[in-house]
């Protein structure tokens, strides 16, 4: 079914009896020529690409719960292209324009609302910092401006410019980051890979990956076997285990990340703000509830709940930030697991075993990047080959020492 | 959460500071291989269950602890001092 205004006229009117299913629940086949491990945002997006860039509709993703159940329904859906390092500038370059034409192409309300992020400035190095990565995102053809304190003063009065422990410097605002909306991301692109043929299976956990002489063959699930001589592991924080099934070490650790969200409130912050000082950002969602979140829990982690003391630091934070947050009333705090790695950039890359792929080590920025790491992930199963955005997510590189170290923190885990 | 320290006693999580997985006590020789220094920093079991970590008690004792925790319910199992696994080796 093709959704347009009318059509929501028209079931308006007669009792909203008409929509159908927005995908089918098949069977699973006894073979693919492609599977996908995981139905999150990246692996319907990667099963989305390979039918419509590359043709290749028998194929089916594997989701042991629900679709949308993981983390792309749980993040705090900041989507923003403005990456400093040679190799990930160019991908989430390449992803920010697919977001923008995302609606169109799914012809679903992804709510994608470019409203902006503002990252602040708490010292003079720190805005030499932000000016270079504002240079940067220029040359990547993306959009920067270097605020003034007066700027950010007219455009966020609320923040508190008295303190004196993070005095605000200015700040660098991308007017093309914002916020969309995290389920519809993941169900347009189920629908839309659906409606290209892509059998999308729920239910349905992988338990065994089989390979023989170092060519995979198929997989064991909880739904009986099925054969495929391409399988992409698309799984995020559970990449680990899955890896694990083909004999695998990743170069990544689990941890839980929390996010909160405040009572419905009336319009007061338009736009997405960043306080690096503090691990804090924030944006507020249509509905009104402020979503915000800090850092990482630092200690590895499947609970997909998180600790009290990094609840008291984001609070802490925020109040620092903006003080008038204390009247409103948090409602709900969730974690979600993050597959981190040692230089906080991706993986999409071959393994040494023939036909399998992955697609993993997504931290705590994988939202923004779901349309071009399905779209990466696609080229790679299909050719085989790395797109020329992606050619740098490789699974040896902290062998070769070739890291993108974004944030400049050192090889541990937790740090990125 | 509470870790047990050795020394201290159950402490609050946050005397603490989390380094990451046993795996970096295995530092490899000057004669080691390039695969062997990449499973000592980057790759990991990443256990989804009983697992094995290095703690600091950065505001107690400043002791180096290996803390046993089930990474799926957040139990503390029990810890131990990295001084003493060395004395063992
Ligand atoms: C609180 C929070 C805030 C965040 N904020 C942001 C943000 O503002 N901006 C941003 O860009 N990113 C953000 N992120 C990160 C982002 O959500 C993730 O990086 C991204 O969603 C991960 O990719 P995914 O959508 O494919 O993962 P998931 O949705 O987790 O998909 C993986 C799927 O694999 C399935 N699976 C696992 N094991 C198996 C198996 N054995 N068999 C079958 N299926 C399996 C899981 O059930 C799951 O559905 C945030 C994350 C969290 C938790
Ligand atoms: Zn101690």
């Amino acid at each position: 079914m093709r959704y347009s205004g009318l059509k929501v006229i028209t079931e308006g009117l007669f009792g909203n009896k008409g929509w159908g299913r927005a995908w089918r629940d098949p069977a699973p086949k006894a073979e693919y020529d492609a599977i996908i491990i995981g139905g999150g945002g990246h692996g319907l997006a990667t099963a989305y690409y390979l039918a419509k860039n590359h043709g290749l509709t028998n194929i089916a993703v594997l989701e042991k719960g629900y679709l949308g159940g993981g983390n792309i329904g749980r993040n705090t859906t900041i989507v923003r292209a403005n990456y400093y390092m040679p190799g990930n500038s160019e991908f989430y370059s390449h992803s920010l324009k697919l977001w923008e034409g995302l609606e169109a192409e799914l012809n679903y309300n992804v709510m994608h609302s470019q409203r902006g992020q503002l990252i602040l400035a708490h010292s003079d190095g720190q805005r030499d910092t932000l000016a270079r990565r504002g240079n940067a995102m220029i040359n990547q053809g993306d959009d920067a401006e270097l605020w003034t304190r007066e700027q950010v003063r007219d455009f966020a009065p609320y923040l508190d410019f008295e303190q004196t422990r993070f005095p605000i410097y200015g700040g660098l605002m991308h007017k093309r980051g914002g916020t969309a909306r995290h389920d519809a991301v993941a169900w347009g692109y189920a629908r839309g890979a659906d409606r290209r043929g892509v059998d999308l299976i729920q239910n349905c956990e992988v338990t065994g990956i089989d390979i023989e002489n170092g060519v995979v063959t198929g997989v064991q699930t909880t739904r009986g076997p099925i054969r495929a001589k391409k399988v992409g592991m698309v799984v995020a924080g559970r990449s680990s285990q899955v890896a694990a099934m083909a004999g695998m070490r990743l170069p990544i650790e689990s941890h839980v990340l929390q996010a909160f969200v405040t009572e419905g409130l009336k319009p007061i912050i338009d736009s997405v703000i960043s306080f690096g000082m503090g691990h804090f950002y924030i944006s507020q969602s249509d509905k009104g509830g402020l979503v915000f979140g800090g850092d990482i829990d630092f200690y590895a982690s499947y609970a997909a709940r998180g600790n009290l003391p990094m609840v008291e630091h984001v609070m802490e934070a925020g109040m620092t930030l903006m003080p008038m947050i204390g009247r409103a009333k948090v409602l709900r705090s969730w974690g979600g697991i993050m597959d981190m790695t040692p230089d906080g950039s991706p993986i999409i890359d071959k393994t040494h075993i023939e036909g399998l792929f992955v697609d993993a080590g997504w931290n705590y920025g994988g939202f923004k990047a779901a349309p071009a790491s399905g779209w990466c992930m696609a080229h790679l199963m299909a050719t085989g080959q790395s797109h020329e955005v992606a050619k740098r997510f490789r699974l040896d590189r902290f062998r070769t020492g070739h890291v993108l170290d974004e944030e400049g923190t050192g090889s541990q885990h937790n740090l990125h | 959460m509470r870790i047990p320290c050795p020394l201290c006693g159950s402490r609050d999580r946050r005397e603490f500071y989390y380094y990451g997985s046993e795996d970096y006590l295995n530092r490899p020789t000057d004669q080691g291989t390039i695969e062997e220094l990449d499973n000592h920093l980057f790759l990991r079991h990443n256990p989804a269950g009983i697992t094995r970590d290095l703690w600091y008690h950065e505001t107690g004792c400043t002791s180096w602890l290996i803390v046993t925790r089930n990474t799926i319910t957040h139990e503390v199992l029990g810890s131990e001092l990295v001084a003493d696994r060395k004395k063992g080796a």
